[in-house]
C-alpha cells in the first residue's frame, strides 16, 4: 500500500473503531478524550492499515470501469489465472507496528514502502508457501516518523486445508 | 488507567473476550473502514466457488484490531510502543475469540519504564488464531 497523502480524519477513526468493536470514547468523543492522558482523539493501534483507502492503485478495491474479481453475474468477474490458491492475491501472515507517537485527526501522513525479504516454506495445509515482507514508514506533514509498519504476506499453492 | 511497573510481575495476565459469534456484517464493516475489499472476506459466492474456502473469513487485521482493544484496555490509551502479530489460523463467521496478554518482563529504556507482553488470541475451540507481542509505557 502506498498512500502518498493519508489525511487522518476523526470520522474515519470513529468508523474504524466501530469496525473493530472498540467502544472506547477516546476514539470518538473529543470532549471526553481531552480529559484523558491522550489529550484528544487518537487512532486505534491498527488504524494505519486504513491507509489502503488512500492508495489510488490499491488492488483490493473495486475501481470504476475496471474488471473486479468478486462475484456479480458470475462467481468471479475476471478470468482466473492459474496458481496462487485462495484467490485474492494471497493472505496476510504477519503484521508489526512500531509507534513513535500517537496518530491524531489532522495528521497528514505519507507512506514510503520498501520491499524486504522473501522466503519459501513447505506448508502442511496449503502446499508451497511464498512469504514476502515489506516495510512501510508513515511520516507526518513535518517529516516526523510516526509509525513503522512491517507486513508479511504469503501466497499459498492451494487454499488452506480446513482439516 | 495506566499500569504501574512496581505492581507488574512476569506471568501476570489480562484476558478479554473480543467477540462472540462474529457476524459477517462486522467483517463487511471492517472492509469498509479499512479499505480492504478483498472478496475473500465479504463475498460468499466468490470465496466458496472460486477460491475454494468453506465460507468468507475475517481479515487478519480485524483480529489484530480486536486484539488491540484488549491491549489498550489493559495498558491504557496512548501507551503502546510496539505491537506485532502472526496470523496462525483463520477466523470464521460464528467464531468467538478470547485474547490474553501475559507479562514477560518489565524493562527500562532511556528512563522510560516499559512492559513487554506476549499476546495470544484463541477461538472457541482453543485454537490459536493470533500470536504476538506488545510493548507499552508504564508508570514507575
Amino acid at each position: 500500500m502506498v498512500a502518498k497523502r493519508f489525511p487522518v480524519e476523526a470520522g474515519h477513526i470513529l468508523m474504524f473503531a466501530r469496525a473493530v468493536g472498540d467502544p472506547n470514547p477516546v476514539y470518538a468523543d473529543e470532549d471526553y478524550a481531552r480529559t484523558t492522558e491522550a489529550g484528544g482523539i487518537i487512532a486505534p493501534p491498527t488504524f494505519a492499515q486504513a491507509s489502503a483507502q488512500f492508495d489510488p492503485d490499491y488492488f483490493l478495491r473495486p475501481k470504476i470501469g475496471q474488471p473486479w474479481f468478486g462475484s456479480g453475474r458470475n462467481p468471479t468477474g475476471v478470468t482466473r489465472t492459474e496458481g496462487g490458491g485462495g484467490g485474492g492475491g494471497g493472505l496476510h501472515a504477519e503484521q508489526h507496528f512500531e509507534y513513535h507517537r500517537q496518530l491524531r485527526p489532522g495528521d497528514v501522513l505519507s507512506a514510503t514502502v520498501s520491499p524486504g525479504k522473501t522466503w519459501e516454506k513447505e506448508g502442511k495445509r496449503s502446499g508451497k508457501l511464498v512469504f514476502s515482507e515489506s516495510v512501510t514508514e508513515y511520516r507526518d506533514q513535518t517529516g516526523e516518523l510516526v509509525i513503522t509498519a512491517r507486513s508479511v504476506g504469503v501466497r499459498t499453492e492451494r487454499p488452506v486445508d480446513q482439516k | 488507567m495506566a499500569l504501574s511497573a512496581s505492581k507488574l510481575k512476569a506471568g501476570d495476565t489480562h484476558t478479554e473476550r473480543l467477540v462472540e459469534d462474529l457476524k459477517r456484517t462486522q467483517i463487511v464493516q471492517y472492509a469498509g473502514a479499512s479499505g480492504d475489499y478483498n472478496p475473500l472476506h465479504t463475498d460468499e459466492i466468490f470465496t466458496t466457488k472460486v477460491a475454494g474456502y468453506p465460507s468468507v473469513f475475517a481479515h487478519g487485521m480485524l483480529t489484530m484490531g480486536m486484539t488491540g482493544k484488549m491491549l489498550t484496555n489493559y495498558v491504557g490509551d496512548a501507551r503502546l510502543t510496539r505491537f506485532g502479530v502472526r496470523f496462525t489460523s483463520q477466523v470464521w463467521p460464528g467464531d468467538t475469540l478470547d485474547s490474553t496478554a501475559t507479562v514477560k518482563a518489565v524493562t527500562e529504556r532511556d528512563g522510560v519504564r516499559l512492559v513487554e507482553l506476549d499476546v495470544s488470541t484463541v477461538n472457541q475451540d482453543g485454537v490459536q488464531v493470533l500470536s504476538g507481542y506488545a510493548q507499552a509505557r508504564v508508570d514507575p
